[in-house]
């Protein structure tokens, strides 16, 4: 049976893992191959790797780090960040990431999801999207959560399925930091009406977050960052608490 | 020991190197018949779309050498289809190691595609895979899968059973990622180099 995945994620900044909460205030939570590395150890499935270093340096340093991180992990990675071209995830993807997540990039230019599926195939394509929930119903955010856009999430999500993402990492902004746990409704109905896989993101603050959104929605993963990185919820217990509910892990 | 990796344009070619190196292996990433003749072992990567990829193995020769290769040969996710028969995606003949047809997963409810995630294997008594966990668990991506056949030697379940490893004289092929499925993937790999 095909197991629910876990995923922690690290976002890097100049070479080392922080975690903004509600995208500002960052702290210091270690070396992203060796927090990595004790992730895939203690049970993780996969890790995301987020770079947030804006500067051209930066994205040298990130480049460097997906090598070390290929060489060391022995689970699967998504590496994303400023992604906007063809010939960067060719990079990216050659120094041994196995996925590549696109955001602000597709919503500028979604041709561009056509673009890496055809490339690249569809299995190594994750299109991650932020959104918030407004007067107006669901809308996409770009760059961080920092620029509102027209788009409408759910249809865009299907739009993105349409051109050849492999993945959809949905993290809603509204729960992202909160620790009150996932979209369950913007969830449930984003993983009834898309045929790909969908990873739940933002708002997991203990194990029962988990627990509800496996047992309360499609989506074939959740992923979190702080509570990971500082020991709130330890991967190996949060098995054991999904196992005990009949979640399907591994 | 001599490993040989196919060099062509396969994607994950640099994360199966390294995990070569994690157990102790230095490979030789090559196409040159000759080396790849002299290897003790080979390994045939694959990730992307069959037809595009059958054409890189052409343009290298490779789809004329693979087959006759006398050593342990082992074919990786797009590899192991590759060597089968005939795959349903873009309707693409194989090399013909296997006799076995690549069918695509057909969608039902509950159910997404590709087939992406850790899924449980059921072996059997196999040199590949022996000395695994009891419950093990190995790493899919993949949308079209081998059918059930006499060589194979491991299988999981994903809408329907499927080949996850298949076996026929000097050749073995795997669906899933060794190179990313953690201690599972890495005793495979060492039980490959040691055949």
């Amino acid at each position: 049976m095909l197991k629910k995945r876990i995923i922690p994620c690290l976002d890097v900044h100049n070479g080392r893992t922080v975690k903004g909460v509600n995208f500002v205030n960052l702290r210091d939570a270690g070396d992203p191959v060796e927090l990595g590395a004790l992730y895939a150890k203690s049970g993780a499935d996969e890790l995301v790797y987020l770079d947030i270093t804006a500067t051209h340096e930066g994205r040298k340093t990130f480049k460097h780090l997906v090598d070390r991180i290929a060489e060391h992990i022995d689970i699967p990675f998504t590496v994303g960040g400023g992604i906007s071209d063809v010939p960067s995830v060719n990079e990216l993807l050659q120094a041994g990431a196995d996925k590549v997540g696109v955001n602000s990039a597709a919503v500028r230019n979604p041709q561009l999801v056509d673009d890496l599926a055809l490339a690249f195939g569809s299995q190594c394509i994750v299109v991650a999207i932020d959104a918030r929930l407004t007067e107006n119903g669901w809308k996409v955010y770009t760059h961080g959560g920092r620029n509102e856009t027209e788009k409408e999430l759910f249809s865009w999500a299907k739009e993105m399925e349409n051109r050849g993402a492999g993945e959809i990492l949905f993290t809603s902004m509204d729960h992202d930091g909160t620790k009150n746990g996932f979209a369950i409704e913007a969830l449930s109905k984003m993983s009834k009406e898309l045929t790909i896989p969908i990873i739940a993101s933002g708002g997991a603050g203990n194990t029962e977050h988990f627990t509800e959104v496996f047992s309360k929605t499609d989506v074939s993963a959740a992923l979190a960052a702080s509570i990971f990185h500082f020991k709130e919820i330890e991967i190996p217990q949060l098995k054991e608490d999904l196992k005990k509910h009949n979640i399907p892990v591994r | 020991m001599k490993v040989a990796i196919l060099k062509y344009n396969a994607g994950n070619t640099q994360s199966v190197i390294y995990a070569l190196k994690r157990i102790g292996i230095e490979p030789l990433l090559t196409n040159t018949p000759e080396e790849i003749r002299s290897a003790d072992k080979v390994i045939f990567p694959g990730v992307g779309e069959a037809s595009t990829t059958m054409e890189h193995l052409r343009e290298t020769g490779l789809d004329k050498i693979i087959p006759t290769l006398k050593q342990p040969v082992i074919g990786i996710c797009l590899g192991l289809q590759l060597m089968c028969r005939h795959s349903e995606e873009n309707d693409t003949a194989g090399l013909g190691i296997f006799d076995v047809e690549v069918r695509k997963f057909q969608l039902e409810e509950g159910f997404k595609i590709p087939h992406m995630g850790w899924n449980t294997l059921q072996v059997t008594d196999n040199p590949l895979l022996k000395g695994l966990p009891s419950d093990p668990h190995a790493y899919f991506v993949h949308s079209y899968y081998a059918e059930i056949s006499p060589f194979t030697i491991g299988e999981s379940n994903y809408i329907n059973r499927f080949s996850a490893a298949l076996h026929r004289d000097n050749f073995y092929a795997v669906q899933f990622h060794p190179e990313k499925s953690a201690e599972t993937g890495a005793t495979i790999l060492k039980n490959f180099i040691e055949l």
